[in-house]
C-alpha cells in the first residue's frame, strides 16, 4: 500500500526501476525468440505473423517501456540529490507520471493475450500498414492507446524535472556548477517536452482513423501516409537523444569519479549537450531518404545529420582526456563506462555512413541498420544504464552490488553484445533484409546468423547474472557508507545511503563545481549548511495518481472494443470508456477540492528514515 | 513553504509567486504551454497538409460562414480581456471582483462553445461529417481539440471559483487562478491562428 501511494521521488525511482527492469526482461525475451527464429535458414519456430508481432513489441517495449523508465529511475533517484533539493517540484505529478506509464505499459502488453494478437506493424507503425485496412485486429489499437497513456506520464515527468532543476537548486548551485548527469537530464526533459506532444497528435490521429473512421493517413480517402512518417520522426529522432543524453551524463559522472579527476572540458560538455539536443530536432527526415522527398531535402537533412558528429566527438574526446593521466579504478561501473566509449564510437561511425543519403539507399531496411541502432542503443544506452545502476546502487539501496559478479556480468554481456551485432553489419551489407521472418539457405547468411544468436543468448545470461547479483546483494545488510566509492564528487555522496525521506537535513551551500570534491580538497569533512536545522515540510502520500491512471486504462480498453461488444446493448465499450473517464476526472476533482497541506518533520525527529526496499 | 503562515489580509502583492509551490506551478505551466504549442503546431501542420483533400464533401469556401465565426472570435477575445481584469483584481486582493470577472469569463466561454456546437451541427447537415474527407477529419480534429480545451477551461475555472468562494484568496488559491488565466490566454491565441489559417485562408484559397 505504501508503494501505491508514495510521492517520494526516491521510492518512485525504485518503482520505475522495478517496472522498467521487468519490461526489459519481456523485451529481451522477445529478442531471444526473434533470434531463435533466425538461427538457421527456413526455420519454422514462429510463424510470420508472430514474428511481426515479436519485432513490433520488442522495439516498442524496449524503447518506451524499458529504456525510458530505467532512465527515469536514475533521474528520480539522483537529480534532486545532485542539486541539493529536498524533493522534486511536483511530487504528486511525479507519482502520476509513474502510474500512467505503468498502466499504459500493461495495456500494451494485454494485447498478447487477446484473440487478435499483439500489434504487428513495426514499432514505427507506418501508415497505411497500421491503419484499419491492413491491421484489422485490435493489436494496433493497443499500440495507439497504450502508448498514448504511457506518453502522458513521460511528458509530465519531463516537466517535473525541468521545474525541479530550474527552481530548486541549493544556494550556490549555479547552472555552470551543475553535475553533468543533471545537465543531461535537463536537456532530455526539454526534448521530451517538445517531442512527445507531436507523438500524442500522431497517435490520436491514428486512433481516430482506426476507431472513428477518420481519413488522416489513408490515401484512398485523401489521407497522406507520408504525413505519418513526418509526425512520427519529428518525435522519433529526438527520442533517440532523449535516450542517449542521460547515458552520456552517467558516463561523465562515472569516468570522472573513477579517474579521480575533474571532468575534462566541462563547459564544452554542457555546450555539446545543448547543441545535440537542438540538432536532434533538425534531422528527422534522415529516416525518410527513400520516401522520395527529393534531392534537395535529402541533401539538407544529410548534412544536418552529419553535423551532430561534431558535438558528439567533443564529448568522446573529453571523456578520453578525463581518463588520461588519471588514477583509474576499474570498478564494474567504470568497466561499463569505459566499454561504452568504443562501442558508441562505432555506432556513431555507422550513423554517419547512414546519413549519406545515396549510401542509405543501399543500407535501407537491411541488417546494417539493425546493427547500427543496436550499437547505439544497447552499446550506448544499456551500457550506460548498467554503469549508472552499479554506481548509484549503494545510494539507492544502501548496499553495494557484488563487484566480482559485476565484472563477470560485464564481460558476459559485452562479449555477447559484440558477437550479436558486429556481424550484423556484414549481414546487412550482403543484403539480408530486416523485418522478414526467415531467409533462404545458400545465401551465405547461415553461419553469421548462428553466431548472432549465440551472442544474444550470452546477453541473456549476462542479464540473468545481473538479477542474481541483485538478489544476492539484497540479502546483505544495508551497510554502504555515505560515500562508498570514497571518491564521490557530487552532493548525493554527502548524505546517508539510502537517503532519509527529506534528503538533506540542512540544505548545503555549494561553493564550486564538484561541490563535495571541492570541500574535500579544502580539507573540510562535509558541506557547509546554508540554513539552520528547522522543521521540514513534506507532501503527504496519495492514492489518487493510481486511480487517475487506472481510469485512463479502463478508458483505453473500452474505446478499443467500442464496436465489438454488444452483448447487453450497443456500444458497451463507450460506456466502459465513460466509466474510466469518470474515475479519472473524479480523482482530479478530489485532488483539486481537498488541499494537501502535507506534514512537517520537526527537528527532534530528524533521525534517519531511509527508503526501505 | 508553509502555506498557513500568511493570514488573510497580509497577502503579498503577487500572491501567486509568494511560495516556492506557487513559483513552481507558474513555471511548470509555462513549460506545459510550450508542449501545448507543439501539440497545436502538429495539428496545424496536419490540417495544412490535408485541407485540399475534400473528396465529395463541401469546399471550405462553400462551408464557412464568416459572420458566425467572427462573432465567436469576438466573444472569445472579450473573455481574454475579462480574464485580465480578473488577474488585476487578484493583484488588488479584491476577491469579490476576482470572482465576478471569472464568472463573466466562464459565461463568455460558454457562449463561444455554444456557437461552435451550433456551427458543427450546421456543417454536418451540409454534408461535412467527421469521416467525409481528409479535410473534414483534420478540420474537426484541430478545431475540436481547441473546443475541448475551451470546455476543459470552463470546468477548471468554475472549480476555482468554487474554491475562491470557500477559501478566499490565499497563497494556495492565487497560483491556481493565475495559471488558469495563462491557460485561457493561450486558448485565445490558438484561436486567432485557427481563425486565420482555417477560416480566412479557407475563404480565399
Ligand atoms: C539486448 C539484446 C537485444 C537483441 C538480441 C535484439 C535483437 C533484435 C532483433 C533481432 C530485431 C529485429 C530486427 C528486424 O528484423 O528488423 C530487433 C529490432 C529492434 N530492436 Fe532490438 N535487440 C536487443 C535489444 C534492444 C534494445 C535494448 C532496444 C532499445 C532500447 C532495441 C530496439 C530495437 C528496435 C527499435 C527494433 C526495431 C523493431 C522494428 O523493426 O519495428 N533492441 N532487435
Ligand atoms: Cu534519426
Amino acid at each position: 500500500m505504501d508503494w501505491l501511494t508514495t510521492v517520494d521521488h526516491k521510492k518512485i525511482g525504485i518503482l520505475y526501476l522495478i517496472a522498467g527492469g521487468f519490461f526489459f526482461l519481456v523485451g529481451g525475451l522477445e529478442a531471444l525468440l526473434i533470434r531463435i527464429q533466425l538461427w538457421k535458414p527456413l526455420n519454422d519456430f514462429v510463424s510470420a505473423d508472430t514474428y511481426n508481432e515479436l519485432i513490433t513489441m520488442h522495439g516498442t517495449t524496449m524503447i518506451f517501456l524499458a529504456a525510458m523508465p530505467m532512465l527515469f529511475a536514475l533521474m528520480n533517484a539522483v537529480v534532486p540529490l545532485q542539486i541539493g533539493a529536498r524533493d522534486v517540484a511536483f511530487p504528486f505529478v511525479n507519482a502520476l507520471g509513474f502510474w500512467t506509464f505503468f498502466f499504459g505499459a500493461v495495456l500494451l502488453n494485454v494485447s498478447w493475450f487477446t484473440s487478435t494478437g499483439a500489434p504487428a506493424a513495426g514499432w514505427t507503425a507506418y501508415a497505411p500498414l497500421s491503419g484499419p485496412a491492413f491491421s484489422t485486429g485490435h493489436g494496433m489499437d493497443y499500440y495507439v492507446l497504450g502508448l498514448q497513456i504511457a506518453g502522458i506520464g513521460t511528458l509530465i515527468g519531463g516537466i517535473n524535472f525541468l521545474v525541479t532543476i530550474i527552481n530548486m537548486r541549493a544556494p550556490g548551485m549555479t547552472f555552470m556548477r551543475m553535475p553533468m548527469f543533471t545537465w543531461a537530464s535537463f536537456i532530455t526533459s526539454a526534448l521530451i517536452l517538445f517531442a512527445f506532444p507531436a507523438l500524442a497528435v500522431g497517435l490520436a490521429a491514428l486512433m481516430f482513423d482506426r476507431v472513428f473512421d477518420a481519413n488522416f493517413f489513408d490515401p484512398n480517402n485523401g489521407g497522406n501516409a507520408v504525413l505519418w512518417e513526418h509526425i512520427f520522426w519529428i518525435f522519433g529522432h529526438p527520442e533517440v537523444y532523449i535516450l542517449i543524453l542521460p547515458a552520456f551524463g552517467v558516463i561523465s559522472e562515472v569516468i570522472s569519479t573513477f579517474s579521480r579527476k575533474r571532468l575534462f572540458g566541462y563547459s564544452s560538455m554542457v555546450f555539446a549537450t545543448i547543441l545535440i539536443g537542438f540538432l536532434g530536432f533538425m534531422v528527422w527526415a534522415h529516416h525518410m531518404f527513400t520516401t522520395g522527398l527529393g534531392p534537395v531535402a535529402n541533401a539538407l537533412f544529410s548534412i544536418a545529420t552529419m553535423l551532430i558528429a561534431v558535438p558528439t566527438g567533443i564529448k568522446i574526446f573529453n571523456w578520453i582526456f578525463t581518463m588520461w593521466g588519471g588514477s583509474i579504478k576499474f570498478t564494474s561501473a567504470n568497466l561499463y563506462a569505459v566499454g561504452f566509449i568504443p562501442t558508441f564510437v562505432m555506432g556513431g561511425v555507422t550513423g554517419v555512413m547512414l546519413a549519406a543519403a545515396p549510401a542509405d539507399f543501399q543500407y535501407h531496411d537491411t541488417y546494417f541498420v539493425v546493427a547500427h541502432f543496436h550499437y547505439v542503443i544497447v552499446g550506448g544506452l544499456i551500457l550506460g544504464i548498467f554503469s549508472g545502476l552499479h554506481y548509484w546502487w549503494p545510494k539507492m539501496f544502501g548496499r553495494i552490488l557484488n563487484e566480482t559478479l559485476g565484472k563477470w556480468t560485464f564481460w558476459m554481456f559485452y562479449i555477447g553484445f559484440h558477437l550479436t551485432f558486429f556481424i550484423q553489419h556484414f549481414l546487412g551489407l550482403l543484403g539480408m533484409p530486416r523485418r522478414i521472418w526467415t531467409y533462404l539457405d545458400g545465401l551465405g547468411f547461415n553461419e553469421m546468423n548462428l553466431i548472432s544468436t549465440i551472442g544474444a543468448i550470452m546477453m541473456g545470461i549476462g542479464t540473468i547474472m545481473f538479477i542474481l547479483n541483485v538478489v544476492i546483494t539484497n540479502a546483505k545488510p544495508q551497510n554502504a557508507a555515505d560515500d562508498p566509492w570514497e571518491d564521490g564528487r557530487t552532493l548525493e555522496w554527502t548524505i546517508p545511503s539510502p537517503p532519509p525521506e527529506y534528503n538533506f537535513k540542512q540544505t548545503p551551500l555549494v561553493r564550486g563545481y564538484d561541490a563535495y570534491w571541492k570541500e574535500k580538497m579544502d580539507g573540510h569533512k562535509g558541506m557547509t549548511p546554508a540554513e539552520p536545522i528547522g522543521s521540514i515540510h513534506m507532501p503527504s502520500p496519495s492514492i489518487l495518481p493510481f486511480t487517475m491512471s487506472l481510469g485512463l486504462f479502463i478508458t483505453g480498453f473500452g474505446l478499443m472494443y467500442s464496436r465489438d461488444w454488444t452483448f447487453i446493448t450497443e456500444h458497451i465499450g463507450f460506456y466502459i470508456a465513460g466509466l474510466g473517464l469518470l474515475i479519472t476526472f473524479g480523482s482530479m476533482f478530489l485532488r483539486s477540492v481537498y488541499d494537501d497541506h502535507g506534514f512537517h518533520i520537526e527537528p527532534e525527529e530528524l533521525e534517519d528514515k531511509g527508503v526501505k526496499a | 513553504m508553509s502555506s498557513h503562515s500568511h493570514a488573510e489580509g497580509q497577502l503579498p502583492h503577487e500572491p501567486e509567486k509568494a511560495t516556492l509551490e506557487g513559483r513552481n506551478k507558474v513555471l511548470g505551466f509555462w513549460l506545459f504551454l510550450g508542449g501545448e504549442t507543439v501539440l497545436f503546431g502538429t495539428l496545424f501542420s496536419a490540417f495544412l497538409a490535408l485541407r485540399h483533400q475534400v473528396l465529395d464533401g463541401p469546399q471550405p469556401n462553400e462551408l464557412f460562414k464568416l459572420s458566425l465565426v467572427a462573432a465567436a472570435t469576438a466573444i472569445l477575445l472579450t473573455s481574454s480581456l475579462t480574464s485580465v481584469f480578473a488577474i488585476q483584481a487578484l493583484h488588488n486582493h479584491n476577491v469579490k471582483a476576482l470572482i465576478n470577472w471569472l464568472i463573466v469569463t466562464v459565461v463568455l466561454g460558454l457562449g463561444f462553445l455554444g456557437l461552435e456546437i451550433y456551427e458543427f451541427y450546421h456543417y454536418v447537415h451540409e454534408g461535412h461529417g467527421f469521416t467525409t474527407s481528409a479535410f473534414s477529419s483534420s478540420f474537426y480534429t484541430l478545431v475540436g481539440f481547441h473546443g475541448a480545451h475551451v470546455a476543459f477551461g470552463i470546468v477548471w475555472i468554475s472549480s476555482i471559483i468554487g474554491q475562491l468562494m470557500k477559501k478566499g484568496l490565499t497563497v494556495v488559491t492565487a497560483p491556481k487562478v493565475y495559471v488558469a488565466g495563462m491557460y485561457w490566454h493561450f486558448i485565445d491565441v490558438v484561436w486567432v491562428f485557427i481563425f486565420t489559417v482555417v477560416y480566412l485562408m479557407g475563404k480565399v484559397v
